[in-house]
């Protein structure tokens, strides 16, 4: 960047954190060998994980990590969207709940009792939501963690004005062009692939281990097909399967409702 | 921003810290000269990690269990698969340790070369952000990213990707990698040594606050190794006791004037754990070429004055890339990834050396393999009271500065502790105080 440009001609971005474990943003930091260079790109205007300098908005790109779980956070969320020209939601938390919306299956005055000694002064909602539960969303990017290049292309889509290309298929399209040997076939490992959107790179199995749904749903799932086989080829019992559906996306459909019809089939 | 609440009295309040890990606060109330409150607040949401992982299958705990904390993954997922191994009685196989130390090493030098040069070193020169001294220091932020690169290196190899890696378990790994895929991390590591021993001798010359605290350190101790996964709890005062007995000599306490669980020794004793606790409690198992550097550049142990943990975690990093160096050298691929278990019914206590200090994880399974109760406690919130005394003691000396530069101070204190406040806040019974 040229020193004399005025900082105001570069694109505005805010970093914001709700509920969640800091893994998305911080990906940003991962990028140890774009991070100056999109320093230079992009005004760093709101990013306290990294930063002390804090420009006021308005703010052109907005990320947001972390789900809504709390009354403040409420507030806070629908604060950023006036804030931002384009908001988008990046990973699990963001786009599903993430893993602490496991609450909203439970009662969380108990939750909060087993875990707090006085739960009378935890602020919490009952359920921990996903960000376009509560405010307009204009791209989601999923994954627990995002994955770091993805989070790039969002980037440099948007500040060219194009529709991001992220892919919505499923794991094993991937998994095949690496030409990984199907772990449910080779070792007898049950995989969440086909029923998973495709984005890390099919890392669980390159590592001889079944896919457990860090990007959440893929576009139209077959998720009775699948389970039906972890039944018949594995002797899966079905509160099994409503763990393995109940994970870092648990809450995003058609996982939530797939999970909740074998949850109820299996008490009858 | 500080205020004047009524006459010859002072407030500073920060209602978000920047350049920390997760969603903090601090307020102080001055009565003249006099400290009259100090509360650091941690207003991070609770996520509910205990409750939850009840009833979860054992195997699926140290991928939930990483999700707590984005920057320090690895130090879940070590410290709830051994607690796993103890309660199923599973032996690990020698170069599997060696691989779970390798990992961890990759952790400690991502985690501590992001905290050193890009969170904590701003403040030593003046800088509001890493991005800002990037300007300026140009090489020294480059290199800093390119050592963090190799840390992370490690991680990406045994793990799949540097944050939630996938390839932890219990009983071992997923799947262990063969020598050749090791070798090129160790020459990207061997390639960031020279910067980073330069790289101390420049963190050395900087200028250090005078703020010297007589700390109680708590570290793990091993008696052959520089402790990461394993060994017992040792304080600097003399008390030794096993992790099992974690819960039997460490309390917490709900603290009226701050409304948070501070943890304490059951003597009553705050105590500090991390890099600092770390290197005074081990230092006599370093290397002689680490000491030597030390020695060269003036950094003596004991050290009871925290600006200094940015050496600590300098000295820690030179640590795990000269041992990550060793363990890919002797390497040799084990037959099996993992011990082969069966769950049964039991009681499993783990305890590691997360970057920021020991990370105690405590389950209760059944015969299933199902977890019935789970207890975390993450180095942040141990270290909470130290935080606050140390704030304590330092604003007294801050008074006759102009109020944003105390501020400013005050923030630099508590970025000495690398507090990680996601990980904090999903046990910590705090009130949470909103204006």
């Amino acid at each position: 960047m040229n020193a004399t440009q005025p900082s105001s001609s570069r694109p505005r971005l805010a970093v914001y954190k709700f509920s969640s474990c800091d893994g998305c943003q911080l990906q940003l930091l991962e990028l140890e060998d774009e991070l100056l260079a999109l320093a230079g790109e992009i005004e760093i205007a709101y990013f306290l994980e990294a930063r002390r300098q804090v420009l006021p908005g308005p703010y052109d790109i907005g990320l947001v990590e972390g789900s809504i779980s709390t009354p403040a956070e409420e507030q806070l969320i629908r604060q950023a969207r006036k804030d931002c020209k384009v908001l988008v939601a990046i990973g699990a938390c963001a786009t599903s709940g993430g893993i602490q919306a496991l609450r909203n299956w439970a009662d969380v005055a108990e939750f909060a009792a087993c875990v707090y000694a006085r739960p009378e002064y935890i602020a919490t909602l009952d359920v921990a939501s996903p960000v376009a539960g509560y405010v307009y969303v204009d791209f989601e990017l999923r994954g627990c963690p995002v994955n770091k290049y993805q989070l790039v292309e969002v980037l440099t889509a948007l500040l060219m004005g194009r529709r991001p290309q992220i892919p919505t298929y499923s794991l094993c399209l991937e998994c095949k062009r690496a030409g990984i040997p199907c772990v449910m076939v080779n070792r007898k490992t049950p995989c969440l692939g086909p029923i998973t959107q495709a984005g890390c790179g099919a890392l669980c199995p390159q590592f001889h281990r079944g896919c457990y749904g860090c990007f959440g749903p893929m576009e139209t799932p077959n998720i009775s097909s699948l389970c039906t086989q972890f039944e018949e080829k594995f002797g899966m019992s079905r509160a099994e399967i409503v763990r393995r559906l109940r994970g870092f996306n648990g809450y995003l459909e058609p996982f939530k409702t797939a999970s909740d019809n074998y949850e109820q089939s299996s008490r009858t | 921003m500080s205020k004047a609440a009524e006459p010859n009295q002072r407030v500073i309040e920060v209602h978000n810290l920047a350049r920390v890990e997760g969603e903090g606060a601090l307020y102080l109330r001055m009565q003249g000269r006099d400290v009259a409150e100090v509360k650091f607040s941690i207003f991070e949401p609770p996520r509910f990690f205990e409750a939850f992982l009840r009833g979860r299958d054992c195997r699926e705990v140290p991928d939930i269990t990483a999700r707590i904390c984005g920057i320090c993954p690895v130090a879940y997922q070590m410290s709830s698969c051994h607690a796993m191994e103890m309660a199923f009685g599973i032996k690990i196989e020698k170069t599997i340790r060696d691989l779970r130390r390798l990992l961890y090493c990759g952790e400690w030098i991502e985690s501590h070369v992001l905290h050193m040069f890009l969170l904590h070193l701003p403040d030593f020169l003046n800088y509001e952000s890493a991005i800002s001294m990037a300007s300026e220091h140009r090489d020294l932020v480059a290199g800093a990213l390119q050592l963090k690169k190799a840390g992370n290196e490690i991680v990406r190899i045994l793990g799949g990707r540097e944050v939630h890696p996938i390839n932890a378990c219990i009983g071992g790994f997923h799947r262990v990698p063969t020598r050749s895929e090791l070798e090129p991390v160790a020459e990207m590591l061997a390639g960031c040594r020279d910067f980073l021993v330069q790289a101390l001798r420049f963190l050395a010359t900087l200028k250090y606050p005078d703020l010297e605290m007589n700390y109680d350190f708590i570290a793990l101790r091993h008696p052959e190794e520089v402790a990461l996964n394993e060994g017992y709890l040792t304080t600097s005062r003399g008390l030794e006791f096993s992790i099992t007995q974690f819960s039997d000599q460490i309390e917490e306490i709900h603290q009226r004037h701050s409304n948070a669980l501070h943890a304490r020794l059951k003597n009553g004793a705050i105590y500090l754990v991390g890099p600092l606790a770390r290197v005074n409690i081990n230092w006599d198992l370093y290397p002689q070429p680490i000491k030597e550097l030390a020695r060269e550049i003036g950094f003596q142990i004991p050290c009871h004055n925290q600006f200094k943990s940015i050496l600590a975690r300098g000295f820690e990093t030179l640590y795990a890339l000269d041992h990550s160096l060793e363990l890919i050298s002797r390497y040799e691929r084990p037959e099996r990834p993992a011990t082969p278990f069966q769950p049964r019914a039991g009681i499993g206590h783990g305890c590691t050396e997360a970057p920021r200090g020991i990370l105690y994880h405590r389950y209760e399974i059944d015969s299933e393999g199902l977890v019935r109760s789970a207890t975390i406690v993450p180095p942040t919130a141990q270290n909470q009271p130290q935080i606050e005394a140390d704030l304590a003691a330092y604003a007294p000396k801050l008074l006759d500065m102009p109020e944003d530069e105390m501020t400013r101070q005050c923030e630099f204190l508590i970025r000495n502790y690398d507090p990680c406040i996601s990980c904090s806040a999903h046990f910590l019974r705090l009130k949470i105080e909103r204006d």
